[in-house]
């Protein structure tokens, strides 16, 4: 497809026609959405309508059942990841043994580090201060996350896909989380947010997708 | 396009090869009993007794043809795991996985029966001979390949990583032939072949090539029945599946 | 804005994985410990005598490190899996291949090595001749590599399972057989006396084809399990 030059940029994520199927069931889709810099998308579904295998699929990490992924107009997939996207899953991707500094180091050696910040200021900025050097096994489930979200201020990732980014969280955490994606908004960068509804998103409306409506069209 | 490739895209589908397989199973499970008595019988009775090993020679009717299919099954497994991993097609899967146990009896089979010659050959009922020790080791591949499959819940997923387990069996098979073989001359002088291709005489010759052909049509019909099922199971949700049972119950 | 280099990447791994090896230290011996024992077992069941305990001692101490290594396979992406920190990795755009050559190497560093530094007491501990030693010790340092490689491609393959190490075993094995043959090979071409080079260049082309393969090959088993 040799499209005339676009009259607009592309947008950040784009899903057309997106489904994925395990043992010829569909889980999701076909799904078509985009998401543009600054948008935040609140992706509500009940448990098993495929919110977690959503993420998988627009991070790279599980190959489409049909369909595709375009990232800033390129097709994203597992022989093309890209610096652009983070992703938070139910696993934090945290290790126990090692402190929060650590953990943050090592993200940064992965995934690259955004310019004018440090793991400090980011630890500081969830709240973690004084917590820099213990292991994290010594730390609750909600402090973890906070540094599984430190690790998202740090790596330059425009996309954010968040997988229930509120479960664990006290209600300053969730006034923490909803802070984070209000900046990284105005930052240019945009968020998909899994929730099953409990809590959501209060900062402005967000537009919201209903995974088990299938088969609707949510472009811009 | 290609009318080859079309056939090809048509033969992949569930439905299509579920049809075609019970058309032909009767005719090859029919070729492959009536050249198995043939074999057997021109094998066993005609052929006449080796001048050095009496009639203990007849056993090579069953130990050689197996030793060739279960090679040759894994050669066939691993071929469709290659096709099932590279395109993703379903039929290469299930074919795959359901060659695998049928290849492990024939290895199964060669080995016991090269055992049975063994005794009186060389007066014990293992050796470590270069080709068993080679066939042991593919039992086992065999076996792991067989393990993954069953371990993983999701089906397709397993018999992916059943496929690339086989695909680094087949690469590992010729350095395990080399390295014992290597390791064989090392420990010991030559040992007795079981065949020898100049010495047999051609009434020895026929029923053994009767057999290879009776054990390759089995393999087929074995192969084909058991993929019917496994393909019925994993489409069991289909329409075309459903269909099949239901015209099963009113038949039954 | 700065993405990091895969050297960059690769330096982060090492120093993450192994500041976790230091953290479980204690753990880092168990393979020793195993190794040991299996080669004390030998004695009490063929009897003290050094004679015949020297015949069998580098065929012994070759397949106790084996079998020691095989115990160790299992912890090479299991808590990785377990806490998504191996989700992180697969996503991560450096090469896949690459950054899991570091964790086997690794792996290899904290596990094969120590075994390969008490190979020599396991060796006198049954006697083994002297001219064999320097040789057991050149197939070690050949082959534990070759082990680590083509085990990883296996664990790979187990990796979302929750009790696999029975059927690693099964998995692994038979691939093991070809390296085995030629290490204890060159050990017994030095106990006769007979040029004991070519089954070391034989290990020796193995190991080059499998640094460059195995990282490969595990790539694509770990994208097949987790998917």
């Amino acid at each position: 497809m040799n499209s005339p030059t676009p009259p607009e940029t592309p947008p950040l994520l784009e899903a057309r026609g997106l489904a994925y199927l395990r043992n010829d069931e569909p889980i999701f889709g076909p799904l078509s959405f985009r998401l543009d810099a600054g948008d935040v998308v609140l992706m509500e579904g009940d448990n098993g309508s495929g919110k977690t295998t959503l993420l998988k699929v627009l991070s790279g990490l599980l190959p489409p059942g049909a369909g595709e992924v375009l990232l800033n107009g390129e097709p994203l997939t597992l022989a093309r990841l890209s610096h652009q996207v983070a992703l938070l899953g139910h696993l934090l991707g945290v290790k126990g043994e090692l402190s929060p500094l650590q953990n943050l180091r090592f993200a940064i050696g992965l995934g690259g580090l955004r310019p004018g910040i440090t793991p400090y200021h980011a630890l500081k900025s969830v709240g973690l201060e004084g917590y820099e050097d213990l292991p994290l096994r010594q730390l609750s489930a909600g402090q973890k996350k906070r540094v599984a979200l430190a690790r998202l201020l740090l790596v330059p990732a425009a996309l954010w896909l968040l997988d229930e980014p509120y479960a664990n969280l006290d209600r300053e955490g969730i006034t923490l989380v909803n802070r984070l994606l209000e900046l990284h908004a105005l930052r240019g960068g945009a968020a998909l947010i899994t929730s099953h509804g409990a809590y959501a998103y209060t900062s402005g409306t967000p537009r919201r997708i209903r995974l088990d409506a299938v088969d609707r069209e949510f472009a811009a | 396009m290609n009318p080859l490739v079309l056939w090809f895209h048509k033969l992949g589908s569930p439905p299509y090869f579920y049809r075609l397989a019970g058309r032909l199973l009767p005719w090859l499970w029919g070729l492959g009993l009536i050249s198995l008595a043939v074999g057997l019988y021109g094998g066993l009775v005609l052929a006449p007794s080796d001048y050095q090993q009496s009639d203990a020679f007849r056993i090579i009717y069953v130990h050689v043809p197996s030793a060739w299919m279960s090679l040759f099954i894994y050669g066939f497994m691993a071929l469709n795991g290659f096709i099932a991993l590279i395109w993703r097609i379903k039929l290469s899967e299930t074919l795959a996985m359901a060659a695998a146990p049928i290849g492990a009896a024939f290895t199964f089979i060669c080995l016991a029966t090269g055992s049975l010659w063994g005794k009186p050959m060389w007066g014990t009922w293992w050796t470590w001979d270069a080709r068993l020790t080679s066939e042991l080791v593919l039992l086992f591949l065999y076996f792991g390949v067989m393990g993954l499959y069953q371990a993983i819940e999701d089906r397709r997923q397993a018999s992916r990583a059943a496929a690339f387990l086989a695909l680094v069996g087949i690469v590992n098979l010729p350095i395990v032939h080399f390295s014992v073989n290597w390791w064989n001359t090392l420990h010991q002088g030559s040992t007795v072949r079981l065949f020898g291709p100049s010495l047999i005489d051609s009434r020895m010759l026929w029923p053994l090539l009767i057999m290879a052909i009776a054990t390759k049509f089995l393999f087929a019909a074995s192969l084909l029945s058991r993929a019917r099922v496994d393909l019925l199971e994993l489409e069991a949700g289909k329409d075309w599946a459903r269909q099949v049972a239901l015209a099963d119950g009113d038949a039954a | 804005m700065s993405y990091g280099t895969s050297f960059s990447a690769c330096r982060a791994l090492f120093v993450r994985d192994f500041s976790l090896v230091w953290r479980r230290r204690g753990d880092a011996l168990n393979p020793v410990l195993f190794a040991v024992m299996v080669v004390v077992l030998f004695p009490f069941a063929l009897g003290p005598e050094p004679n015949a305990l020297a015949r069998i001692s580098a065929g012994t101490v070759l397949v106790a490190l084996l079998l020691a290594g095989l115990l160790s396979l299992d912890a090479l992406f299991r808590s990785d899996f377990e806490d998504g920190s191996l989700e992180q990795l697969v996503l991560s755009p450096h090469p896949l291949p690459l950054l899991l050559a570091c964790k086997i190497a690794v792996h290899w560093l904290t596990t094969a090595l120590p075994l390969l530094l008490v190979a020599p007491l396991l060796g006198e501990l049954l006697y083994l001749p002297r001219s064999e030693l320097p040789v057991l010790l050149a197939a070690l340092a050949l082959s534990t590599p070759l082990l680590s490689l083509i085990g990883a491609v296996c664990v790979a393959l187990t990796v979302g399972m929750r009790r696999s190490g029975m059927l690693l075993a099964l998995l692994v094995l038979p691939l093991y057989v070809p390296v085995l043959i030629f290490a204890a090979g060159a050990c017994n071409a030095a106990g006769q006396g007979l040029p004991v080079l070519a089954p070391l260049l034989w290990l020796g082309a193995g190991l080059a084809l499998t640094l460059v393969l195995a990282p490969l090959a595990c790539a694509a088993a770990l994208r097949i399990s987790l998917s």
